[in-house]
């Protein structure tokens, strides 16, 4: 393993880990104060008990997320650290900013775990609507520093210097709006669904069980709206991608030669050495519609670059695949949980089928996120701030980076199984 | 001289502060995880319950100054940060382990709803890396103080430019110091948290004793500074404000052995923090106008103009829903009536 590609795997692990518990950090607030807010609208006990069994389960993947975000600010210096020497003074402005919602985020969430019998009902949940925002807000201010890696903006480069810096306008760069839209969406749906499917799987056991009932209600109400306008936020990217980043657009898509009406292709496997996307289903201009909005528009080709500049193909392309699969179930399954409940309220609490389909999409959203940030990662190299600066520049000169690799890689491992050992636990109790 | 009040060290002083509130408020959660290792006596069981409580709504809050260091460090003194964290990535590495491990720890016992089964190892994880995190926190600090990083050429072997910065006696005294600060500090906290309660006498007597630990680590590393730091013990030992800083930390530290010794316990608790303060602006008055001693000054290693004026406008922005916030969250968690519950 060379150590740019120890770095690289250590950056991928860490934040693939990370972004699980960032999600649950955006969305599972907004969960909590419902079930409060319900609880206070209806004097129902059972909103309570959920909202107090939520909010001791999500304090372990809070403090999961703080911890290994604060292992990825270390390790942008740690591995990268040209890389900073140079973004620093554009990208530091999101995260300064970032580093202030971190903390309204952890002091309101402080007083919503132990404030329960401190102060009034009316604080402490206008305590948990803090943590709902100020995590939204950190996710927010990440990825526009993430992408202006992508679309970097804010500076003018003079001799390979970036002079001219305008924080502000880096920023706000051009894919600051699609990116952190697409995000904060998909937070709400991978958690959304998630909660949901565990609770429908416990449904499909016990169909009468109240608790279940309200917990699931709630977090498809969080989870469906969202589920279904991922897709259009999706074209939104996808579109923008291919605006600023071909390169990356012709490898999502499997897309070799530049040409007029490209087709949109589905499945199939990318070769790198003959240049072609095999066993894949066309659709005619299918991808120039897409992308432009134009049947007949020119969608540009991997090999209108040299071929150093080409990203893994196959793995961005099936990545990318992966996530518009499984968004599309989830926007169908949202469609019909939808319809169900509009025909009768307590219809999707005893239709076994639609809780199945449910209990499936558990994981979903998740996998998804996991995928797209693949798709966006993968596909800027071999760039790590695009057609500015290579990550083979950026890395650190320190030897025996695979030492560190192996050392965070295991500490993940070790903390994924704890959680999910806890997290069952947790559920396991749920009152029967 | 130029003016000391320019962007650059607005902006080093706001990485000051952030490390001062990191030290004075995150470093006494690691010296309770130091304490719940070292729990002993007939109210063992009390003492660790103490602990949890107190770090418990505060510790994540407290733990954000750290990040908040980093953050400015990379966006106001970005040569500065990428220096450090290249030469010091070995510390700094083991660092981050010690930190998701006691936070992990932490919250692994205290949010299980099986406590008993997960407490024993939680709890072995959650005061070992207590005892270690301040450790290494303090030789990252001394390697800086004694002028070692920047200093080894590119071409340098691994162990002369990777580990031997850090793997010194002045900075491993430093860590040492910063360990028992730590838990200096927690001890004299505890005696507040706990209220009147029989544990109260449990930690004034352990507060004491860290004292005593406290002045000999000091005096140790400011001995061992003068062979292997000496620009930074001339400047400690001679400079014009030397005299002033070094009676107004020996009379805090007095102050809060004799407020622990009479029982004023809130006193004590000002005094405590006060020296700990004290005593990292008397380092940083030291190194001044370095960044990075030997290596940048804060100018050499500041960003471009336009950053650090945004950088200063986020701050007094942050700052004006920080602190009512924080401020909220001692009041309802950290005054002397709110008993636990
Ligand atoms: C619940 C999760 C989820 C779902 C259902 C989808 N996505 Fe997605 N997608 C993400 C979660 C995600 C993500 C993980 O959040 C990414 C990574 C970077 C980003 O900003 O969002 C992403 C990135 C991403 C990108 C790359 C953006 C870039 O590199 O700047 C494109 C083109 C799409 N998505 C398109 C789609 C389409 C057409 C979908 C249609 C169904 C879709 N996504 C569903
Ligand atoms: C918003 C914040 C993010 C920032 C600032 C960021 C930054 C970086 C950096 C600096 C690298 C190393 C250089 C490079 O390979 O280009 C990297 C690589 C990578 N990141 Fe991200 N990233 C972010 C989010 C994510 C997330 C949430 C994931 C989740 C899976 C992710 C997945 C990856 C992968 C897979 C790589 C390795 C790419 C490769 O080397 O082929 N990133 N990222
Ligand atoms: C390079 C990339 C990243 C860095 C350096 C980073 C840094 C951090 C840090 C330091 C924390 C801890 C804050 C605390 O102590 O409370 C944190 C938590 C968090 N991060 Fe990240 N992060 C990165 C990527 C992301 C991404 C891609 C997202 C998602 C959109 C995200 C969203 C969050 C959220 C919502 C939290 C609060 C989580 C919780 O409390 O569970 N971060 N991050």
């Amino acid at each position: 393993m060379t150590d740019l590609f120890a770095a690289r795997s250590q950056m991928a692990i860490s934040l693939a880990f990370h972004i699980v518990f960032a999600a649950v950090g955006i969305a599972m607030p907004v969960l909590m104060v419902i079930a409060e807010w319900r609880w206070r609208r209806t004097g129902d006990e059972v909103y309570l008990d959920l909202a107090k069994r939520w909010a001791r389960g999500s304090a372990i993947l809070f403090a999961v997320g703080a911890m290994s975000g604060t292992v990825l600010s270390f390790e942008l210096g740690l591995l990268w650290p040209e890389f900073m020497r140079y973004a620093g003074p554009l990208i530091g402005m999101p995260f300064s900013l970032e580093g202030f919602a971190f903390f309204t985020e952890a002091i309101f969430l402080g007083i919503y775990l132990y404030g329960w019998k401190r102060i009034s009902p009316a604080r402490h949940m206008l305590a948990g609507v803090a943590v709902a925002v100020s995590g939204v807000v950190s996710g927010i201010f990440v990825v526009m520093a993430n992408s202006w890696m992508n679309t970097p903006a804010g500076f003018r480069l003079v001799d390979g210097v970036p002079v001219d810096i305008d924080p502000f306008v880096a920023m706000l760069n051009p894919g600051s709006f699609s990116q952190t839209l697409h995000m904060s969406i998909a937070a709400y749906a991978a958690t959304g669904i998630a909660v949901a499917g565990i609770h429908a799987f416990m449904l499909r056991r016990d169909p009468a069980n109240v608790f279940h009932r309200h917990a699931m209600s709630i977090a498809l109400f969080v989870a469906v709206p969202a589920m279904i306008v991922q897709p259009v936020s999706g074209d939104l990217s996808a579109r923008f991608v291919a605006q600023w980043q071909p390169v990356k657009l012709a490898s999502l898509e499997g897309q070799f030669q530049t040409q007029q009406g490209a087709p949109l292709r589905i499945g199939g496997i990318p070769d790198m050495d003959s240049r072609q996307t095999r066993y894949a289903v066309e659709i005619p201009r299918g991808l120039s519609f897409l992308a432009f909005h134009d049947p007949n528009a020119t969608v540009k080709g991997l090999n209108s670059v040299n071929r150093t500049d080409w990203p893994h193909v196959p793995t961005v392309h099936i990545a990318f695949q992966i996530m518009v699969g499984l968004g599309i179930y989830m926007a169908l399954l949202g469609v019909w949980v939808t319809v169900a409940a509009l025909r009768t309220r307590s219809g999707i609490f005893t239709d076994r089928r639609l809780l199945g389909a449910i209990a499936v999409a558990a994981p979903m959203g998740f996998a998804a996120i996991e995928a797209g940030w693949t798709v966006t990662e993968v596909g800027r190299q071999p760039w790590i701030i695009q057609g500015v600066m290579r990550t083979a520049d950026a890395v650190t000169p320190m030897p025996a980076l695979v030492i560190p690799f192996a050392v965070f890689s295991l500490l993940y491992l070790m903390l994924g199984v704890v959680v999910t050992v806890l997290l069952y636990r947790h559920i396991v109790k749920s009152p029967i | 001289m130029t003016s000391l009040f320019t962007l650059a060290n607005i902006c080093a002083a706001a990485v000051l502060v952030s490390l001062t509130a990191y030290v004075v408020l995150a470093g006494a959660d690691f010296g309770g995880g130091v304490w719940d290792f070292l729990a002993s006596g007939e109210r063992k069981r009390e003492q660790r319950e103490l602990i949890a409580h107190a770090i418990g709504p505060v510790w994540e809050a407290n733990h954000v100054w750290l990040v908040l260091v980093v953050v400015l460090l990379f966006t106001c003194f970005p040569p500065a940060f990428a220096l450090l964290s290249t030469e010091l990535n070995v510390p700094l590495g083991l660092m981050l382990i010690g930190i998701v491990l006691r936070g992990c720890a932490f919250a692994f016992r205290a949010y299980d709803v099986k406590p008993s089964a997960t407490e024993h190892a939680a709890g072995r994880i959650f005061a070992g890396a207590s005892v270690i995190t301040p450790l290494i926190l303090g030789i990252c600090v001394g390697a800086i103080a004694s002028g070692s990083i920047g200093k080894v050429s590119a071409n340098a072997g691994t162990y002369a430019r990777f580990f031997a910065p850090w793997i010194a006696p002045f900075p491993i005294a430093c860590g040492i110091f910063a360990l028992t600060l730590f838990t200096f500090l927690a001890a004299v906290y505890l005696t507040v948290d706990a209220g009147a309660t029989p544990v109260r006498e449990d930690f004034r007597t352990r507060a004491l004793l860290a004292a005593v630990a406290v002045f000999v680590a000091a005096f140790g590393a400011l001995g061992l500074a003068y062979y292997f730091a000496p620009d930074l013990h001339k400047s400690l030992m001679t400079s014009m404000w030397t005299l002033p800083q070094q009676l107004a930390t020996g009379a805090a530290a007095v102050v809060a052995i004799a407020a622990l010794w009479l029982r004023h316990y809130i006193i004590a608790r000002v005094a405590a923090a006060t020296q700990a303060t004290l005593i990292l602006w008397g380092w940083a008055m030291a190194q001044y106008p370095a960044i990075i001693p030997g290596r940048y000054t804060i100018d050499q290693a500041s960003a471009p103009r336009a950053t650090l004026v945004f950088s200063v406008w986020a701050l007094v922005a942050g700052s004006a829903v920080l602190f009512p916030s924080l401020w909220y969250l001692f009041r309802l968690f950290k005054t002397r009536n709110s008993s636990p519950g």
